[in-house]
């Protein structure tokens, strides 16, 4: 048996919310994060003031492209906290690198409740700036350092490259197809067409997919997911407080977390799995649950192969086996053995960045997920990342 | 005046990299013909990107020598989107694993047609100069 040793098993979600999405919104940043993190924190039937932690991921960002435009201190202000803990996660396990550490001032008693957002604008400043790449601002050279040095001065300036030479490895050791993955970008829609909060509903078949163009190869344009404007909040509460609030508790039943070197040019293995491996064998570690139990799964989506490389490190497929399994979608759609993404995803709903993925786990497991709900989906595995990996597996009682 | 063509549009240029204390060496090595990579004196382990520090002994006694420059495509893609205006499209971006040791990875452009890039390929490293840097590039290595 594993026990309760684990922080996680301390603490519970109570609540959850969205903003709108746009492409791009009318609303400010600041007004997108409130939003969501008043839906989240009345849906649990509290107020800010009963919430005595927040954080996001990664914290405000000094960039002009959108990408975190609003920090914790600044969404304390806005919805008139009082927080005796606060946070961001710039490094770690990314998007989920905010939800572990609330995780772990809950457990360790410094709150009892953490609000965990993310807010992204990117749509808002695409429109600005032109840009799409790594680089600032196109056509205006100036040297590259850090991590970008290794791919930028070979005009490999968008990180849809360096998930092409995954795929391109993964396709070549395993004999997987353009067809299979192209279920994941169908299969997304599918789901988002359910999704009045996705950007993309219109149907999209494996035929549009095949006749999209290349971005690079094996990749093409719809296995890259799509800049929004939107927030999202997660609630966590410790399990003691979270008994008498509105919404069923979630229970985090187990969480993993690794790292690896793909964002500074280290990379591990032969291009065929991530280090999300260790992510995944963490999880399983914590939990006497198994692969099977997992009825519903909201799986990083940000370019496509990384769903593929997920379902094998989440061991809900064997090594090599993923393509296959999703290959004609029925498998992963609704109604078959493992509901994958039923928002749509970061392909079909918008680049939430992670968050996405546990706020629909959240509808799934509440029985809020409308059109799309998982029948009896009680137990859900979600997992964020394409540098650094976390992981969920929630369940409902 | 002549009206504007797409076409003559001038490519982009290459965006450098910062010529750094741990990485000058790397991104020069190319002006005597020299791919340059990292290794450590105390147990031989070769390690890329450079680092202060040896990754698998911690020994501070790294140093960059001189490797064949021989190598196999370990995975690649043929970029097809034009990123910036002008960008000649398409071209090939590989991780290159260096004959020198497993899964030691360089990153380049592969030279040449397209068409003919496939993984495990060797290949052998060029140069090419922008500036005060010269990019390790590699072409498909023949052995007639
Ligand atoms: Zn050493």
């Amino acid at each position: 048996m594993t026990g309760n040793a684990h922080a996680e098993k301390q603490v519970c979600i109570t609540g959850a919310g969205q903003s709108e999405v746009g492409r791009p919104s009318s609303k400010s940043a600041l007004q997108l994060t409130v939003d969501a993190c008043m839906t989240a924190i009345t849906a649990a039937g509290l107020t800010p003031r009963d919430i005595d932690g927040i954080t996001t991921f990664p914290g405000r960002s000094g960039d002009t492209g959108g990408f975190s435009p609003v920090g914790s201190t600044e969404a304390m202000l806005a919805l008139g906290m009082e927080p005796t803990w606060i946070g961001a996660s710039t490094e770690g396990h990314a998007h989920l690198g905010a939800v572990i550490s609330a995780v772990q001032a809950i457990a360790s008693g410094m709150c009892r409740h953490v609000l965990v957002f993310r807010t992204v604008t990117q749509a808002q400043a695409r429109l600005r700036s032109r840009s799409s790449t790594l680089l600032g601002k196109a056509g205006q050279p100036s040297r590259v350092e850090g991590a970008n040095q290794w791919s930028v001065p070979f005009n490999a300036i968008s990180p849809t490259n360096m998930y092409a030479l995954y795929a391109q490895a993964y396709f070549d050791k395993y004999g997987a197809t353009s067809q299979q993955l192209g279920a994941i970008a169908v299969n997304a829609r599918a789901m988002a067409s359910k999704n009045p909060n996705a950007i993309y509903r219109k149907p999209l078949t494996l035929d549009d997919y095949m006749a999209s163009r290349v971005i690079s190869t094996p990749l093409r344009l719809y296995d890259c997911d799509t800049h929004i404007d939107g927030s999202t909040a997660i609630l966590l509460s410790h399990r003691d407080a979270a008994r008498d609030l509105k919404l069923p508790p979630i229970h985090i039943e187990a969480m993993g977390m690794a790292i690896g070197g793909l964002g500074y040019g280290l990379h591990e293995g032969d291009f065929t799995s991530l280090p999300a491996t260790r992510a995944g064998d963490m999880l399983w570690s914590h939990t006497d649950l198994t692969p099977k139990d997992v009825d519903v799964a909201q799986i990083y989506d940000g370019f496509s192969i990384l769903t593929l490389l997920w379902l094998e490190a989440m061991q809900l497929c064997r090594p090599g086996e993923a393509a296959a399994f999703v290959e004609g979608g029925a498998r992963i759609g609704l109604g078959g053995e493992l509901p994958l993404n039923t928002s749509g995803g970061q392909l079909s709903a918008g680049r939430f960045h992670g968050y996405g993925h546990t706020y629909e786990a959240c509808l799934q497991l509440w029985g809020q997920g409308g059109e799309r709900q998982v029948e009896g989906a009680k137990v859900c595995a979600v997992a964020n990342g394409g540098y650094g990996y976390g992981a969920l597996l929630l369940r409902t009682d | 005046m002549p009206e504007a063509s797409t076409e003559a549009r001038p490519e982009p240029k290459r965006q450098l990299p910062l010529l750094e204390p741990e990485t000058a060496f790397f991104w020069t090595g190319g002006a005597n013909g020299q791919l340059l990579i990292q290794q450590c004196a105390a147990c031989g382990t070769y390690q890329h990107p450079p680092l202060p520090r040896c990754r698998a002994c911690h020994s501070a006694d790294v140093a960059p020598v001189a490797v064949s420059g021989r190598g196999r495509i370990a995975t690649y893609t043929v970029n097809r989107e034009a990123w910036l205006p002008g960008l000649k499209v398409p071209f090939v971006y590989a991780a290159v694993e260096l004959e020198e040791q497993s899964q030691l990875y360089v990153f380049a452009n592969i030279l040449g047609l397209v068409e003919a890039v496939r993984i495990g390929l060797a290949v052998t490293v060029t140069f090419e100069q922008h500036e005060d840097v010269w990019l390790p590039m590699f072409e498909i290595h023949d052995d007639r």
